[in-house]
C-alpha cells in the first residue's frame, strides 16, 4: 500500500454521505406513500357514498325531513311563504355574516337568495361548520329561548351558532360559514336525488 | 461444630448458585449496573415531601392501563355494528369483565389526576429549569400522547357522547385553512364517522401509541436519572458530596424511596378502589350519561362536553367567537407548556425562594384551569362565556409575562444544602 492509499478524501466522502442520506430520505418518503394513502375513503367508503333518493312528496308546509346521506343528516325543509319573506326581511340580512351566499357552501345553482333550486324546497347539510354538530329546526319565530328578534331558523346547541331559515349564519356566533348546500336534483316533482348535481338550466 | 469454622475459614469459599447466575447474567447482560443505576445507587434527595408521590403513581396508572387494557381487547369487537355491545357483553357476561372496565374508565380519570398534579408540582419546585429541560419536554410529550390515547380510547365503547365528542373533536382540524377539509376526510377515512374511523382509532389506542407511551416513559426517566432529581428546595444536591462520592442530602432510591412510594400506592389504591367499586360513573363526570345510549349520527346529545380533564381547554375553545382563532389559543394553551423552561427567567428554581410575584401568576393560574375546567363542563351561555375569557386571559398571561415576572421577583437566597428536619 502506498502512503497515498492511507490519505483521506474527505470532499469525497463528505458526497456519499449525502448522496446517501437524500436518497435514504426519499426511498423512505416514498415508502410511506402507501400507508398514508390507506387512511383516504376506501372504495367501499367511496361507494356507500353514492346518492340517494328523497321523496318529498308528502313533506308538508314548514315540516322538516331528515334523511341521511353519508352518514349525515340531510335537512329537507318546504319552506312557507311567511318563512321566505324572513330571507329578505332587512332585520335579518342586516345580522348574516355572508347573506349573499358568496363564500363556496353551496353549488352554484343554489347561490341565490333562497339557497336552493325551488325557492319552497330547502337542501341543507345538517352539519354545524363550527364543530360538526347536528343544529336543531327553531323554525318559530321568537322562540322563548332565543330571543324576541328569533326570525325562525336552525339552532346548533353545542356552541350556540345561529342559522337562517335558508341556513346562513348569524354575526357573532362561533360558527364561521354558511349550513352546506348538497349537491341534489329533482328527478321528479316530488322525489328529490342528494349526491348528484342537478344540470345546468 | 470445628467442619463449620474450618468451612467459613477456607480462603476459596464456594459462591452460592444465587450469585454464580448474576454473574453469568451480568457478564451477558447490565442487570446489576441498571439496577444500581437506576435503583440502589440512584441518589434522590432526601427532603421529598407529598408532591413526589405522582410520579410514581403515573407509572402506576400506566400498567394499570396496559394490564387492563389488554383484558379488554380480549373482548372487545372494533366495529360500529358490535362495539357499543361487545361492551355491554363485558359489563354482563363477561366473569369480572365489570370490574376490568371500572378499572380502565376510572383509570383513564385517575391518570390525569396524578399527572396534573405532578405538573403543578414541576412549576412550584421550578423542576422544569436547568438542567431538567429535557426531562420537562419528554414529560410534555407524554401528556400529549395522553390526550390522544384518552381521545381515541372515548371513541372505542361507541357511545352517542364518544361518536359526537369524536366528531368535534376531529372537525378542530377543518380550522387549518386550506387542508382542512381534506385533512379531516383523510383522518376519518370516510365522509362521516364511521366503521372505518372506529377502526383506525382501535389500532391507534391499542397498538402505535401506548408503545410511543412506553419510548416515552423511559426517555423521561433516563433524562431524570442523568441530571438527578429536583427538590422542594429547588437547590441541586450533587453540589455537595460525601467523602464517599455521594451527595450529602441523597438517599438511595431503593430501599428508601420504594418503600415510601409503596405508602403513597396504597393510599391511592384504597381510593381509586373506592371510585370502582362504589362510583365508577362519578356522577357523569367519569363517564357520562349520554355514553349509555348507542352512537347515533342523527342526532346530536342536547349538550356535548368532552371528559372533564379536556374541558379547560374545550372552555378556551369556547369562549372564541371565531373557529380557527378559537382552535388556534386552544392548541397554544397546550403548546406554551412546553416552553415553560425558557419563559422561566427566575434565578432560583423552588417556589420556597420566589417572591410573591410568582406565587400569585401560579394560583391565579390555578384557579384559572380548575375555572376552566368547571366553565367547560356547563352549557352555553353569556355569563359563562365571559367567566371562561376571563379565566382564558388569566391562563395565557400566566405565560406571556412569565419572562418579565419571573425576573421582577424578589427572590430569597437559597440555601446550599435542602432544609430538612430529621425524624
Amino acid at each position: 500500500m502506498s502512503a497515498d492509499a492511507e490519505q483521506i478524501d474527505a470532499s469525497r466522502r463528505h458526497f456519499l454521505l449525502v448522496a446517501t442520506t437524500v436518497t435514504g430520505i426519499a426511498g423512505a418518503a416514498l415508502t410511506a406513500v402507501p400507508f398514508l394513502a390507506s387512511w383516504k375513503p376506501s372504495a367501499r367508503a367511496q361507494a356507500l357514498g353514492a346518492p340517494v333518493d328523497a321523496d318529498i312528496s308528502k313533506l308538508e308546509m314548514g315540516a322538516i325531513l331528515k334523511v341521511n346521506w353519508r352518514g349525515q343528516a340531510i335537512y329537507i325543509v318546504r319552506r312557507t311563504p311567511e318563512m321566505l319573506a324572513t330571507l329578505k326581511s332587512p332585520e335579518v340580512t342586516g345580522n348574516l355574516r355572508d347573506p349573499e351566499s358568496k363564500e363556496d357552501q353551496q353549488p352554484k345553482y343554489a347561490q341565490n337568495e333562497n339557497r336552493s333550486l325551488k325557492p319552497e324546497v330547502l337542501v341543507l347539510i345538517g352539519v354545524c361548520t363550527h364543530l360538526g354538530c347536528a343544529p336543531m329546526n327553531r323554525f318559530q319565530p321568537q322562540d322563548p329561548e332565543l330571543g324576541a328578534s328569533w326570525p325562525g331558523g336552525f339552532y346548533c346547541p353545542c356552541h350556540g351558532s345561529k342559522f337562517d331559515l335558508a341556513g346562513r349564519v348569524f354575526k357573532d356566533v362561533p360558527a364561521p360559514l354558511n349550513l352546506k348546500v348538497p349537491p341534489y336534483r329533482f328527478i321528479t316533482d316530488g322525489v328529490i336525488q342528494i349526491g348528484a348535481d342537478a344540470e345546468a338550466a | 461444630m470445628s467442619s463449620t469454622v474450618q468451612g467459613s475459614a477456607r480462603p476459596t469459599a464456594r459462591p452460592s448458585r444465587l450469585v454464580v447466575l448474576q454473574g453469568w447474567i451480568d457478564a451477558r447482560f447490565p442487570m446489576t449496573r441498571l439496577f444500581k443505576e437506576h435503583a440502589s445507587e440512584y441518589y434522590a434527595p432526601k427532603n421529598f415531601n407529598f408532591w413526589y408521590y405522582f410520579g410514581a403513581l403515573s407509572l402506576v396508572v400506566l400498567v394499570l392501563q396496559i394490564v387492563t387494557g389488554i383484558f379488554l381487547t380480549m373482548n372487545y369487537k372494533p366495529s360500529a355494528a358490535d362495539a357499543f355491545a361487545s361492551v355491554e357483553y363485558i359489563m354482563r357476561d363477561v366473569e369480572w369483565g365489570w370490574l376490568i372496565r371500572y378499572m380502565h374508565s376510572t383509570g383513564a380519570s385517575a391518570f390525569f389526576i396524578v399527572v396534573y398534579l405532578h405538573m403543578f408540582r414541576g412549576l412550584m419546585y421550578g423542576s422544569h429549569k436547568t438542567p431538567r429541560e429535557l426531562v420537562w419536554i419528554f414529560g410534555m410529550l407524554i401528556y400529549l400522547c395522553l390526550m390522544a390515547e384518552a381521545f381515541f380510547g372515548y371513541l372505542l365503547p361507541w357511545g352517542n357522547m364518544s361518536y359526537w365528542g369524536a366528531q368535534v373533536i376531529v372537525s378542530l382540524f377543518g380550522a387549518i385553512p386550506g387542508v382542512g377539509e381534506s385533512l379531516v376526510e383523510w383522518i376519518r377515512g370516510d365522509y362521516y364517522i364511521s366503521d372505518i374511523t372506529l377502526n383506525r382509532f382501535f389500532a391507534l389506542h391499542v397498538v402505535a401509541l401506548p408503545i410511543a407511551l412506553i419510548f416515552l416513559v423511559i426517555a423521561h426517566i433516563l433524562a431524570l436519572h442523568e441530571v438527578g432529581s429536583n427538590n422542594p428546595d429547588g437547590v441541586e444536591i450533587k453540589k455537595v458530596k460525601g467523602p464517599d462520592g455521594h451527595p450529602v442530602d441523597g438517599i438511595p432510591f431503593h430501599p428508601y424511596y420504594t418503600v415510601k412510594d409503596l405508602v403513597g400506592f396504597i393510599v391511592f389504591a384504597a381510593i381509586f378502589s373506592c371510585v370502582v367499586f362504589f362510583a365508577p360513573e362519578m356522577g357523569g363526570y367519569f363517564l357520562e350519561h349520554a355514553n349509555f345510549e348507542a352512537a347515533d349520527p342523527l342526532r346530536t346529545p342536547e349538550h356535548i362536553a368532552p371528559v372533564w380533564y379536556f374541558t379547560p381547554f374545550y372552555a378556551i375553545l369556547r369562549a372564541v367567537p371565531n373557529k380557527l382563532l378559537g382552535v388556534a389559543l386552544m392548541g397554544a394553551a397546550v403548546l406554551l407548556l412546553f416552553f415553560v423552561p425558557w419563559l422561566d427567567r427566575s434565578k432560583v428554581k423552588s417556589i420556597r425562594y420566589r417572591g410573591w410575584l410568582y406565587r400569585s401568576f401560579l394560583f391565579a393560574f390555578a384557579i384559572s384551569f380548575v375555572g376552566l375546567g368547571y366553565l367547560g363542563m356547563q352549557p352555553v351561555s353569556t355569563a359563562f362565556t365571559y367567566a371562561a375569557r376571563i379565566f382564558g386571559a388569566i391562563y395565557f398571561a400566566f405565560f406571556i409575562l412569565m419572562p418579565w415576572y419571573t425576573k421582577a421577583d424578589q427572590t430569597r437566597p437559597v440555601p446550599d444544602r435542602v432544609t430538612y428536619d430529621a425524624h
